[in-house]
């Protein structure tokens, strides 16, 4: 099974990257680019066949070291 | 003083620390490896700057996994004074020996220059050499060292006099121009409770010789040399 995990800053937090993405967006003439958050996504392949294990142990994996909880929110999605 | 620096793949400001150590206390410090599950005696414990595995996931978030820092924390949670220095203070925050987060700069520019930093308290091992109020020049150089918190640590860290360093105007001003990452409140450097961990983004062991512009941050390392014997 593979999980993908996406981690993004909490929405309280200011994202520069993201703005500055937006400015470049905008200079490029794409017009409407309300907003911009830049994240990360993170593949994980697991022996795991159980989906509610899978689940639990990536969450696990995000709270210990994939996410920083402070500044970060993420959510785990599982394929296959 | 005995003194141990903690060296990951990827720090690079290790040697400084350590001539500004040897500098005031005659010995040079015992260089530790991240892989390595034991510390060797020691009054004082640095975690120094640098790119930790590449920065890689997060500043500091490797590093504060590795065998090494279990260590550290468990020498910290002995009352052990810890010294995280740029890196090392990134490593300090995500391995929760200090509360908050060392995020990107604000104008997201690396920045390195001399900086005027304001010191807010002289109530803790390593700035006892200074008076709160005193003004110091000291470098910075870095690329996340924009400290955030939640409002309810900001004000704790106010509140119990946990903030060591902000930055300010040469004549000792808070303003925000100074400022050089969009840190919070101007925030350049925190204690923990027990006071005995600092962690700074700005680098006082690279203004320990006069030959190099100033000696503004010598003051912290013999202050601990005093403190710690």
């Amino acid at each position: 099974m593979k999980a993908r995990v996406h981690v993004t800053l909490k929405r309280a937090v200011l994202d520069p990257q993201g703005q500055a993405i937006g400015r470049a967006l905008s200079g490029l003439g794409f017009d409407g680019v309300e907003n911009v958050r830049q994240g990360k996504v993170i593949e994980i392949d697991l022996a795991e066949t159980d989906r509610g294990k899978a689940q639990e142990r990536v969450r696990a994996m995000c709270d210990r070291l994939l996410a920083n909880p402070v500044i970060e929110d993420y959510t785990v999605e599982l394929i296959g | 003083m005995k003194t141990a620096v903690v060296l990951f793949p990827g720090s690079n400001r290790e040697g400084d620390v350590e001539d500004a150590l040897e500098l005031v206390t005659g010995r040079r410090p015992q260089t530790v490896w991240h892989r390595d599950s034991d510390l060797p005696e020691a009054d004082l414990i640095v975690v120094p700057g640098g790119f930790s595995y590449g920065d890689y996931l997060r500043a500091g978030a490797m590093a504060a996994q590795s065998p090494i820092m279990r260590e550290v924390k468990a020498a910290a949670d002995r009352g052990v004074p810890v010294l995280g220095i740029c890196n090392g203070f990134q490593i300090l925050t995500e391995c929760g020996l200090l509360p908050g987060a060392l995020l990107r700069n604000a104008h997201l520019k690396f920045v390195c220059r001399f900086v005027h930093l304001r010191v807010e308290t002289s109530d803790s091992v390593f700035t006892r050499g200074y008076n709160a109020g005193d003004v110091i020049r000291v470098p910075v150089a870095h690329h996340d060292g924009n400290y955030v918190a939640d409002v309810e640590t900001l004000a704790r860290l106010r509140g119990e006099g946990l903030i060591a360093f902000r930055y300010c105007a040469p004549d000792g001003d808070e303003v925000g121009d100074f400022n050089p990452n969009g840190s919070a409140g101007s925030i350049a450097g925190i204690l923990n409770e027990r006071r005995n961990v600092l962690g700074l983004m700005p680098h006082p062991e690279d203004a320990v010789d006069p030959r190099l512009g100033n000696t503004d941050g010598r003051r912290m390392f013999e202050g601990l040399a005093a403190a710690l014997g």
